[in-house]
């Protein structure tokens, strides 16, 4: 008897075995991913802050954690992909340290009151542990360096950190950087990649744009040698090009594919768009005091200037000032308009110097003219404290605080420039190109819809832009991932998983601010 | 040689039971061996819970019946599209039985039975794709009830009495697909209750057409958990004035065990014994699963089961004087519809298998052994009204099976 049990405990035991759930077709197992003639096996990401998931104002560690090339990684996994390392920084709260001293700020959060946004501010719930002189030792998958522009890439000594302090290295390289002598690029060859990202030239744009267009285009000086250029600056779109073409030689030399993306519009992002230029309130007192001041100017002085030919009769439309009870347009000096303060000193126009001065280049903003999110604190401010002096009304903002349509004109034309590059470059080396200014000018125009939502270029509520107004959220990462996914199908004839928009966050709150 | 071969047929072909929802059939070993009958069965003290009528036809003056299963459930998850896969921890649950009935005399008996007919345990890794839904959850509910049982006739007996339910639930999930604080982690919340009491009864009949037919009916009420005196422990939201205040709160929630109807027969044919088991289980009653917070938040979570049906079908053979064998097959409906597929309940039609067998150490004392095993269909299935409006959709497969041992005296 005792024998039988036995037996009929082994055939139990041969039941409970059976008995894990298995689907019909693994995705795991069953080949439906594939990396066609790709290989993802050492997937390497060039580019700048966009790339290394830099958001809010600040490198942390959870951004990193969603910026599109680790995303990509994941995706990469199921089909042949391999590990990707990141050189993440020390904590959550961003910022950093060099010799001690914090040399950059902490991320942005948003705080409420109640239920309700006031907006971002930095957080100071917990220090900034990061140090830059730290070098991390060793190369990452994620060559992303936030601040770096096209020729960065290729600078010898751009991670050097006795360069730091003085702004001729770059702090997030210098953490990672293989020697005080490495370049970006070389440190992504040496590390062999099979595949790479490339998305990079965006600064060389953008630094322009948010300087308020200060810099200086360097297609029109011919200026062609980068270490000639100031921070703000627009690349030369040949520098450009020769260094473009430098990259993606180096990238390719060893076989690798890969994706590059092209530059989208940086004034449609919401550093550009959040701030109206209509932003002065007036009552009806002020405003026909005000134009009472100016009519003399309106009237008389200009249409003089046109008669003297000094200036051209259009100029006349575009200088006139007119206050109105209610929001008004800022005063801002344009630097593209003719100079008159010397000319109106003269006679018969005899205006005292200091008003000359302020007459000299000004204008009315119109709605084509862009304050920068950083200049809202410059707009309405009582100089005197006597209401005779404000900014952005009797006194003109500067060129700093606005984006003029000429000054928009410069770097669009220069971004269409370096796009051209990049496609035909892309095109040349067979590699897969993103169109991500596509998919920026749909967010800012209408919005991407995806499943759970819309993502617009709307400042906070759009789910697109972290809190700086420039860099994207997780949720943008996720959309850039896809993109990045589908030029991959396209191009190379894998298959792969997409990611869901919805399981990326967007800004995040916090009242740990001081 | 011939016995074990049918042995081997038995064990091998025979499936069995947990049913749709929460609800986990597997309340006597006997009647598990062959696919949960036994409303129309009188074969020991069981019955307490099958049918309580049926308990005054028992041969004896006292039985007892005690038993328990180890459940072993897995389900896994994928979404083709995003490439996502997960994997429950393989969960183990522990339904327990214990019967008496006695025969105060010839017309009347009484029972005690404390048994567990429902309960959940699934365990996804956290933070996983569906974690805005269920992290984890176990759900556990003891039943004790006292029976009494008349003979009205040879032909007919009634019996029933009340249920006393004790339940535990704890419960976590994330707060959204994307809350976290500073650091990134999830924001989540975790409920905690044990022993929410209520009330319940049952009552059923047995009409005996001759010496070998059987018929039964059971009805067991609806019993709403009501939770009022739990904890509920928000954690990781961020720090600010929008996002519910991190640490413990109250919640109130009910969750219903609902009313099951069964009906069914037996037929006794020389050392065969043939069951069939018709279960009516109300799940209608399960339309949402609301929490309110002390903190002033609520949780929706629309469930809208329907009424199911399970169809079983048992054997027994006596083998020999000894050894008694059992098999069962039975089709278990889900009580869940089309859209409603929520992980925290990931269950979906199956066929059941059952089989086991009595051995008797003495006249009086028997070991019951049982095993079942549950076929699960592969099922696209998604959860359409989570919070964000976003279904949460995929394949899921799940199995489970369970042995059980348990004892039998009477006397």
């Amino acid at each position: 008897m005792m024998k039988k049990n036995i037996k009929y405990l082994a055939i139990l035991a041969l039941g409970l075995v059976a008995c894990e759930p298995e689907f019909d077709n693994p995705i795991e197992e069953s080949g439906i991913y594939t990396s066609g003639e790709a290989d993802f096996s050492n997937f390497v990401a060039l580019g700048n802050s966009l790339t290394a998931g830099f958001a809010d104002g600040a490198l942390y560690i959870t951004g990193q954690e969603n910026s599109y090339p680790n995303i990509l990684s994941q995706q990469f996994a199921v089909a042949g992909g391999g590990e990707f390392t990141q050189p993440l920084m020390a904590d959550n709260t961003g910022g950093a340290l060099l010799g001690g001293n914090q040399i950059l700020e902490n991320r942005l959060v948003l705080v409420f009151d109640g239920v309700t946004p006031v907006g971002p501010a930095r957080y100071t719930g917990a220090p900034a542990t990061t140090d830059i002189s730290t070098n991390l030792g060793g190369s990452f998958n994620n060559m992303g360096v936030p601040g770096a522009k096209s020729f960065h890439l290729v600078a010898p000594g751009y991670g050097n950190v006795a360069g730091v302090a003085s702004g001729e290295a770059n702090p997030y390289f210098a953490r990672f950087a293989s020697s005080a002598t490495a370049t970006v690029l070389g440190d992504a060859v040496a590390q062999s990649p099979t595949f790479f990202t490339l998305w990079i030239g965006n600064n060389d744009i953008l630094s322009y744009a948010t300087s308020g267009g200060v810099g200086v285009d360097q297609n029109v000086t011919g200026e062609l040698d980068p270490t000639k250029y100031g921070p703000n600056d627009i690349t030369n779109a040949n520098t450009f090009a020769g260094v473009y073409k430098q990259i993606l030689d180096a990238m390719t030399a060893g076989g690798a594919k890969g994706v590059v993306l092209n530059l989208p519009s940086v004034t449609s992002i919401p550093f550009f768009t959040t701030v109206p230029s209509k932003a002065v309130p007036l009552d009806a007192d002020t405003a026909a005091f005000l134009n009472s001041q100016f009519e003399a100017y309106n009237t008389q002085i200009l249409p003089g200037l046109v008669l003297a030919g000094l200036i051209k009769a259009d100029e006349v439309a575009k200088r006139q000032i007119n206050f109105v009870a209610g929001q008004n347009f800022v005063t801002i000096t344009d630097e593209s308009l003719t100079d008159i303060s010397t000319a109106i000193q003269g006679a018969p126009f005899n205006v005292p110097a200091p008003q000359a001065a302020v007459l000299g280049q000004l204008r009315q903003a119109t709605s084509e003219d862009l304050i920068p999110l950083t200049s809202v604190g410059n707009i309405g401010v009582d100089l005197s404290g006597d209401g005779t002096q404000v900014t952005g009304v009797s006194v003109p903002l500067g060129d700093a605080d606005v984006l003029t349509t000429a000054e928009q004109k410069t770097i669009e034309d220069a971004r269409v420039a370096f796009n051209a590059t990049i496609a035909g470059l892309a095109a040349a080396n067979g590699l897969a190109l993103y169109d991500a200014a596509g998919d920026l000018a749909q967010a800012a125009n209408g919005g991407i819809p995806f499943e759970g939502g819309v993502i617009t270029s709307d400042f906070i509520a759009g789910g697109g832009f972290s809190l700086d107004g420039v860099h994207p959220t997780p949720r943008a990462h996720a959309l850039v991932t896809n993109g990045i996914l589908n030029a991959i199908e396209a191009t190379y004839g894998a298959s792969l998983p997409s990611v869901n928009p919805i399981d990326y966050g967007t800004v995040t709150a916090s009242n740990e601010v001081n | 040689m011939r016995k074990l071969l049918l042995l081997v047929l038995f064990v091998s072909v025979t499936m069995v039971t947990y049913a749709g929802g929460y609800r986990v059939s597997i309340q006597g070993q006997r009647a598990m061996a062959m696919g949960h009958t036994g409303v129309a069965v009188i074969n020991s003290a069981e019955l307490v819970f099958f049918n309580p009528a049926g308990l005054v036809y028992l041969e004896n003056k006292l039985n007892v019946s005690v038993g328990a299963s180890g459940i072993f459930a897995d389900v896994i998850f994928q979404n083709e599209e995003n490439g996502v896969t997960s994997e429950t921890d393989s969960s183990v649950g522990t339904p327990l039985n214990a019967y008496v009935s006695y025969q105060v005399n010839e017309w009347m008996s009484l029972g005690l039975g404390v048994y567990t007919p429902y309960g959940s345990e699934v365990t996804w890794p956290t933070d996983w794709a569906g974690s805005h839904l269920v992290n984890n959850i176990d759900l556990s509910a003891i039943f004790i009830q006292p029976v009494v049982s008349f003979k009205l006739s040879d032909h007919f007996s009634i019996g029933g009495g009340p249920i006393y339910v004790t339940g535990n639930v704890n419960f976590n999930r994330n707060a959204s697909r994307t809350t976290t604080d500073i650091e990134g982690v999830r924001s989540n919340i975790t409920v905690d209750d044990t022993g929410v009491t209520n009330w319940g009864w049952s009552i059923g009949a047995m009409f005996n057409p001759t010496k070998d037919f059987h018929v039964g009916f059971n009805y067991r009420s609806e019993i709403i958990i009501e939770s009022e005196d739990g904890e509920a422990t928000f954690a990781n939201f961020p720090n600010s004035s929008a996002a519910p205040p991190n640490g413990t709160t109250s919640f109130t929630a009910e969750l219903p065990l609902p009313a099951e109807l069964t009906l069914g027969l037996s037929y006794q044919y020389k050392k065969w014994l043939f069951a069939f088991d018709y279960n009516r289980q109300f799940w209608e009653v399960y339309e949402s699963l609301d929490l309110a917070f002390g903190n002033g938040q609520t949780s929706i979570n629309p469930r809208n089961y329907k009424n199911s049906s399970v169809y079983r079908f048992g054997l027994q053979y006596d083998a020999t004087e000894k050894i008694t064998l059992r098999a069962g097959y039975y089709i278990d409906e889900t009580p869940v519809q089309e859209g409603f597929f929520s992980p925290e309940t990931p269950r979906n039609s199956s066929d059941g298998f059952s089989g086991g067998l009595s051995f008797a150490i003495t006249p009086k004392l028997a070991i019951d052994a049982s095993f079942f095993f549950l076929r699960f269909e592969e099922v696209d299935a998604s959860y359409d009204f989570a919070g964000d409006g976003v279904p949460f959709s995929g394949t899921y497969e799940s199995s489970a099976f369970g042995p059980g041992i348990g004892l039998t005296y009477k006397m």
